[in-house]
């Protein structure tokens, strides 16, 4: 197969181009079914009545309008947005603060570190199970704990004023996948940065403050992001802790998992269509929020060097 | 060599920078000690829950070493001992009847007729450790751990091959080749990351129900096999670190860029390759949504779903719920614990910067 001796000879760029669209192929065609595919055939459903046995039939707006006079969904909306202002910040605080502590020069850092990462590499059923007995007023340990401070535990997960904040201290602890890549942050600012601040006589704040925290902008807008659209696909633990139901009394009716009842329980497909694509477009507005306000916080280093 | 210094030196030497570096080193230690035991506190419950027996599961507060109260057979029922305190006197007498106002009928195993009416408060129950290890093996026959176990190894290794193989090939064409379009469709996949899953997950479930694949482990295995943004992420990130001129070298030799990928890449990018395999292991081995939705015959569920059923259906069965669970996050954590260096030193992490 030599193409170089014959008539036709591709040109090296042409030849390399081609063997570029080969390798990338599996994404191309994977982007095509599994993603562009069904964007479009989810829009589609979303205007549509579909129970998934008979076909789908154009209704038009209905679902959308549905939608907006449903009690649920805004139910659900507004529980999503509390777990997000609750949990998003705090977690943020904590696992930064967490990574800074795990940067730093200590005997024995590692053993810290494999320690503080455990919880996340394991998240899932077992844990929402085991934090579902640690929550329980009677035979949990948190409650116990809290009564030798004098603190009488409320109900956790079956009090509907506490099943949220019950929910957030679960997500703390299992928020080490976060401090990887926090750590992972801290770790690229490069030693000389500091250095400089030394000799300018910085004090071990002012070189946190200006250096630090600056440096790692782009590691926190990272997180932010993700961590927002993490909190719209909140499913696993609530449906566990809940058996599908999003009790006590709706208070963990999160939004994917009233998604998850319209899709899979009530097989209404199209009108949980119309859910996700709503969803899509409050998330795509967030994030282009955050994007936006990035340009005021987030500090890239290649801005400067003139990349 | 430091064996011939005078100490006394050393602390002459010790200035207040070093007092106040020392003091902060300090503090640090003692908030990650302080935290790492709020991180394994749960994992101590875990353990001690699934070995206790019933009425071990019934004290309250739960103690964390699994403890059973010493009984005496009185009159052929098996009554729990106390130390208690008798006209000032210290003796071990069995509880054989609940009084109204916090009282209790005690008696002394030796002589059980003659019966002393105490409050129980004051008297002190003797235990013993008594730890039941055979929660293990009824919990995991209960749940039918084999065939579950199977179910998530299938899921896990044949979607990591996919994984591995597809990823490492886009990784390799978006990192090694210039082609018109390529910029915008990195751009493209990147992007992905941030698409929420719902609004593609109901016409792809249509799709595979159409196939007549719903209830079976296709779904959660097939679509690895069509790469995805992260791990290509990562792999192209790291593939930029290789040094272009073993490509070359290998293209002077009359490799194809094939071939140049599978003798040249590929060896180099190991740490990379067993980076994501690992992160893939985690994340199939933990997944919960896709195997709910796509797996309804118990015959087909993997680990996740086996084990919420199992904790749906038999609920106060709390010390089998957590044998179940301790053995369900074994392997991440053996996996994990053997890979350390791959999550506490963050390579293939640092990409994401900038």
């Amino acid at each position: 197969m030599n193409f170089s001796s014959g008539k036709r000879t591709l040109s090296l760029a042409r030849r390399e181009a081609l063997w570029a669209y080969a390798f990338i192929a599996p994404w191309t065609i994977g982007f095509l079914i599994f993603t562009i595919g069904p964007m479009l055939a989810s829009l589609f459903f979303s205007f549509t009545d579909y129970n998934i046995i008979d076909s789908p039939r154009w209704i038009g707006i209905t679902n959308y309008v549905n939608l907006f006079h449903d009690d649920l969904f805004w139910h659900a909306l507004g529980v999503t947005f509390k777990f997000a202002v609750i949990a998003l910040p705090l977690g943020m605080v904590f696992s930064y603060t967490i990574a800074v502590l795990l940067n730093s020069k200590i005997k024995g850092i590692n053993i810290w570190r494999t320690l503080y990462f455990l919880p996340s590499v394991i998240a899932g059923v077992a844990v929402a199970l085991l934090w579902g007995r640690i929550f329980d007023p009677k035979f949990g340990i948190l409650n116990p704990f809290l009564e030798k401070f004098g603190i009488q535990g409320p109900g956790w997960l079956s009090d509907p004023q506490w099943a949220i904040t019950a929910l957030v201290i679960m997500s703390l602890w299992g928020g080490g996948g976060n401090v990887i890549i926090y750590l992972a942050g801290l770790q690229g600012v490069p030693t000389d940065l500091y250095d400089a601040a030394k000799v300018d006589g910085a004090t071990g704040w002012q070189r946190f403050r200006y250096v630090t925290l600056p440096m790692t902008t782009p590691v926190i807008f990272y997180n932010l992001v993700l961590g927002l659209i993490g909190t719209f696909q909140y499913f696993t633990e609530v449906y566990v802790l809940t058996n599908g139901a999003g009790g006590p009394a709706r208070s963990t009716l999160f939004y994917n998992l009233y998604l998850y009842q319209n899709a899979f329980k009530y097989f209404h497909m199209g009108y949980a269509s119309t859910m996700a694509w709503v969803l899509f477009i409050i998330v795509l507005g967030l994030t282009l929020l955050i994007f936006r306000s990035s340009e005021l916080w987030v500090y890239y280093e290649g801005q400067i060097k003139g990349k | 060599m430091t064996s011939f210094k005078n100490p006394k030196a050393d602390q002459s030497r010790f200035t207040g920078i070093q007092a106040q570096s020392l003091l902060l080193k300090s503090v640090t230690t003692f908030i990650l000690a302080a935290g790492a035991a709020i991180i394994m506190i749960p994992f101590l419950y875990l353990l001690s829950t699934s070995v206790k027996d019933r009425d071990q599961l019934r004290q309250s507060p739960p103690p964390l070493i699994p403890m059973a109260a010493d009984t005496v057979n009185i009159n052929g029922q098996a009554e729990p001992l106390y130390h208690v305190t008798v006209n000032g006197q210290a003796r071990d007498m069995a509880l054989i009847k609940f009084r109204p106002g916090g009282k209790a009928l005690f008696v002394d195993p030796a002589n059980p007729d003659q019966t002393f009416e105490l409050v129980i408060a004051d008297q002190v129950p003797i235990k013993h450790v008594e730890i039941h290890f055979e929660n293990y093996p009824k919990a995991l026959q209960q749940m039918k751990f084999n065939k579950l176990l199977l179910n998530t190894l299938l899921v896990t290794f044949l979607g990591m091959v996919g994984m591995l193989f597809s990823c490492s090939l886009v990784a390799y064409g978006f990192s090694r080749f210039r082609a018109p379009w390529l910029n915008v469709l990195f751009i493209l996949l990147l992007s992905t990351i941030m698409l929420p899953s719902q609004v593609r997950l109901i016409p792809t479930y249509v799709f595979f129900n159409k196939l007549g694949w719903v209830d079976t482990l296709l779904p959660l295995i097939v679509p690895q096999f069509f790469a995805n943004a992260y791990d290509v992420f990562l792999l192209r990130q790291f593939f930029m670190t290789i040094p272009l001129e073993l490509d070359d070298a290998a293209k002077i030799d009359g490799a194809s860029p094939l071939q140049t990928l599978m003798y040249i890449i590929i060896p180099q990018a190991r740490p990379a390759l067993v980076s994501v395999a690992i992160f893939h292991f985690l994340y199939a081995w933990n997944d919960f949504y896709e195997p709910l939705i796509y797996l309804h015959s118990p015959d087909h569920w993997t680990l996740a779903v086996g084990l919420q059923t199992f904790n749906a259906l038999y609920a106060v069965n709390t010390n089998y719920i957590m044998a179940a669970s301790a053995v369900m996050i074994l392997p991440p954590i053996i996996l994990y614990f053997l890979a350390q260096k791959v999550f506490t030193q963050g390579v293939v992490f640092t990409g994401i910067k900038g």
